[in-house]
């Protein structure tokens, strides 16, 4: 991959590994996240997303693993490296009594940025995120969207070298998300490293680079194009009279991944093992002589269930070979 | 520590404060409401206490005394007896409160300056009690002249005895009303401090402020010391306003001085407040913060000094007792208030409460770290 050609690495885990009791939330997981850009950490719900997003500021203890965040080991210097990175949290965490203005005030003076360069930034960035008529109002009365980007602004008010994103917009509507994105892109092209969890496709679309985890595993890293490019081949689209009574007899097939349905078609993901579409040509015809069946480019929803599947028989191998 | 960031937490809290309507009631409701309760409970202009006069002189002179009491308006007749034994009969059935007994030798007392008036009190009401001991001022002779005539007749090394006595019965230990508004102040602190802060940190992890707040430089002790600081002005405000109706509507004195009153109260409102954050490093929710602070509040309420004398408690129950800041508060307050005290007299409870904020503080900070496991 890509990493050697990139400046230098923004963040360096090395057998990251957190659990709480019995549950292993995040295991044995290797980053090597670069400078700049945007990163996206791709995964269901429950795969260590944020347990990693936490490890990596300093908020949780990982039960073993070593990280380097900016050249600080974390957590041991995690103090020190809260004044250069911004975290913005799943849930929204700034005060809903607060005014606008006041959180913005707020977390200026706790980052300890001068007075009178705070003031002018506060102003840079109410202009910016667009809250020159809303700087009074409340911050719990804001709608959703708007929330998201008060947090994020927020968490850029020190302008960090390096950003956290735990989930920013999977509970805001498309075009308050591609607003959001759009702000993203502007603070990656200034320099900031972005690290943003996400179990969305089209947010994952839109990072330059792609993490992916699954039940605490690394499952998947690249370029959202390099990932979908090692599935080529392997997706088809089938078109059939009746596609939901077909999908039992898919599914049947060796080899085959995953069949779910998009409209009046079957979307087929089969794994890279022997010449799967002949076997899956000869099921379809046999179910319905009618049915057609053409290869289609894969997408990022192929790459996440590829991956996430992937991890899933693995561990069914493991568990029978012990 | 940083000062900006400080202040920027004082702030912030100031803020919220100024928007939550149901805490800023609470910070003058309280105590007006308390002082106005218990006031009036303890209300020392007592009128119209029911009362047995038993006169077994029957001279002009014991007349006109009684005459004399009844204008005050403190007594209203209800009973005639013959004798001192009658009184005490009437005041052990409830029928009535005070008993002026007047001995057949009155005369003959007051010309030696002897005691010559008794007053029984049902002791078990110690505002009866107050009252008794007002209506013992009533004078026997109005005029000066007749008194000198006593210390001349007498020589001037004795002393003139107070002609009338009273004598209370069922409470040995003489409690005075004033004494309420002094503690007032301790127990309004108390329960406010401690659950103002109680709540403080708990209520930013249920509302997910605190993952914001330790992933920025603020260190642990900036957060702790700028979310006290707030409710210490708070906490002198309450002071204020249970010292000034106390005096103005219930003449409570301030024997000690106004400043060591908010020395004092200082030392408390740390105690609390320190004690109060301690709760919110352990409480897991608001509620749970709640119910620790009544844990707090019951025994301090009991066991302090504020409602039953401290001295007639078990050893055990003194050793807890000593654990509390309101005991050491109601020590010097009283001291302060009423014996006029300094508090350098009273140092080794102004040591005591000191020594409970360091601890508590200490602790509050040594529990909240900045993890979230």
């Amino acid at each position: 991959m890509s990493a050697q050609d990139e400046p230098g690495l923004a963040i360096q885990a090395r057998g990251l590994t957190k659990r709480f009791g019995d549950l292993v939330a995040v295991d044995h997981v290797d980053l090597s996240i670069p400078e700049a850009r945007v990163h996206g950490f791709l995964g269901p719900n429950g795969s260590g997303k944020s347990t990693t997003i936490r490890m990596l500021c300093g908020l949780l203890t990982p039960t073993a693993g070593d990280i380097e965040v900016l050249g600080l080991q974390v957590p041991r210097e995690a103090e020190a490296l809260r004044q250069r990175v911004g975290y913005m949290t799943q849930r929204f965490s700034l005060f809903e009594d607060l005014t606008v203005r006041e959180n913005l005030e707020f977390l200026a003076a706790v980052q300890d940025i001068p007075h009178a360069r705070a003031v002018q930034r506060i102003d840079a960035l109410v202009r910016q995120y667009r809250f020159d008529d809303r700087q009074q109002q409340l911050a719990g009365t804001l709608s959703g969207g708007q929330k998201q980007r008060l947090a994020l602004a927020c968490a850029v008010i020190h302008e960090p070298e390096l950003l956290f994103l735990d989930e920013p917009t999977s509970a805001v509507d498309p075009e308050s998300r591609r607003d959001f994105w759009e702000k993203l892109f502007e603070l990656a092209d200034a320099g900031t490293t972005i690290l943003v969890s996400t179990h969305l496709m089209d947010e994952a679309e839109r990072c330059h680079r792609l993490v992916i985890l699954d039940h605490g595993k690394l499952v998947g890293d690249g370029t959202p194009k390099e990932l979908m490019a090692q599935l080529d081949g392997r997706t088809f689209e089938v078109h059939a009279a009746q596609p939901r009574r077909m999908q039992p007899a898919l599914q049947q097939v060796e080899g085959v991944v995953s069949v779910s349905q998009v409209g009046n078609a079957l979307r087929v993901l089969v794994s890279d093992q022997g010449d799967i579409a002949s076997r899956l040509r000869d099921a379809l015809t046999r179910a319905d002589p009618q049915a057609g069946m053409q290869a289609v480019s894969p997408n990022l929803e192929d790459v996440f269930v590829a991956a996430t599947h992937r991890a899933r028989t693995d561990v069914e191998n493991t568990e029978r070979a012990a | 520590m940083n000062w900006r960031r400080l202040f920027a937490i004082v702030l912030k809290e100031l803020r919220q404060l100024r928007r939550d309507r149901v805490t800023l009631a609470m910070i003058v409701g309280i105590p007006v409401m308390q002082l106005v309760l218990f006031g009036y409970a303890i209300n020392l202009n007592l009128r119209g206490l029911s009362a047995g006069i038993a006169d077994e002189s029957g001279t002009a002179g014991s007349r006109a005394l009684v005459m004399d009491m009844l204008a005050t308006g403190v007594i209203r007749p209800v009973a005639i007896a013959h004798a001192s034994p009658e009184l005490v009969e009437m005041l052990r059935r409830g029928q009535i409160s005070i008993g002026v007994s007047i001995p057949p030798d009155f005369e003959r007392r007051r010309l030696d300056g002897r005691e010559a008036v008794q007053i029984l009190v049902d002791g078990s009401d110690t505002v009866v009690q107050s009252a008794a001991l007002q209506l013992a001022q009533v004078p026997i002779d109005s005029s000066p002249a007749a008194r000198a005539g006593v210390q001349q007749r007498l020589g001037p090394d004795q002393v003139v005895q107070n002609p009338i006595s009273v004598l209370a019965f069922y409470n040995p230990e003489r409690r005075s009303a004033i004494n309420i508004v002094p503690g007032l102040i301790g127990v309004i602190l108390t329960m406010t401090m401690v659950l103002f802060t109680g709540v403080a940190i708990v209520r930013e992890r249920e509302r997910g402020n605190m993952e914001l707040l330790i992933a920025t430089p603020v260190s642990r002790s900036e957060l702790m010391v700028g979310k006290v600081l707030p409710y210490a002005v708070i906490g002198l405000i309450q002071t204020t306003v249970v010292l000034a109706l106390g005096v103005w509507l219930f003449h409570v004195p301030v024997r000690g001085g106004v400043p060591a009153v908010y020395v004092a109260s200082v030392l408390l409102i740390l105690a609390n407040l320190t004690l109060g954050l301690l709760i919110s490093t352990k409480a897991q929710s608001q509620f749970q913060a709640m119910q620790m602070t009544f844990f707090v509040f019951l025994p301090s309420i009991l066991l302090s000094g504020f409602m039953f004398p401290f001295a007639g408690m078990p050893t055990v129950i003194q050793w807890l007792a000593e654990v509390l800041p309101l005991t050491h508060f109601l020590r010097i307050i009283r001291g302060v208030m009423l014996r006029g005290a300094g508090l350098f007299e009273l140092w080794p409870d102004v040591l005591a409460l000191i020594a409970f904020t360091a601890v508590m503080m200490t602790l509050a900070i040594a529990r909240f770290r900045k993890r979230l496991d």
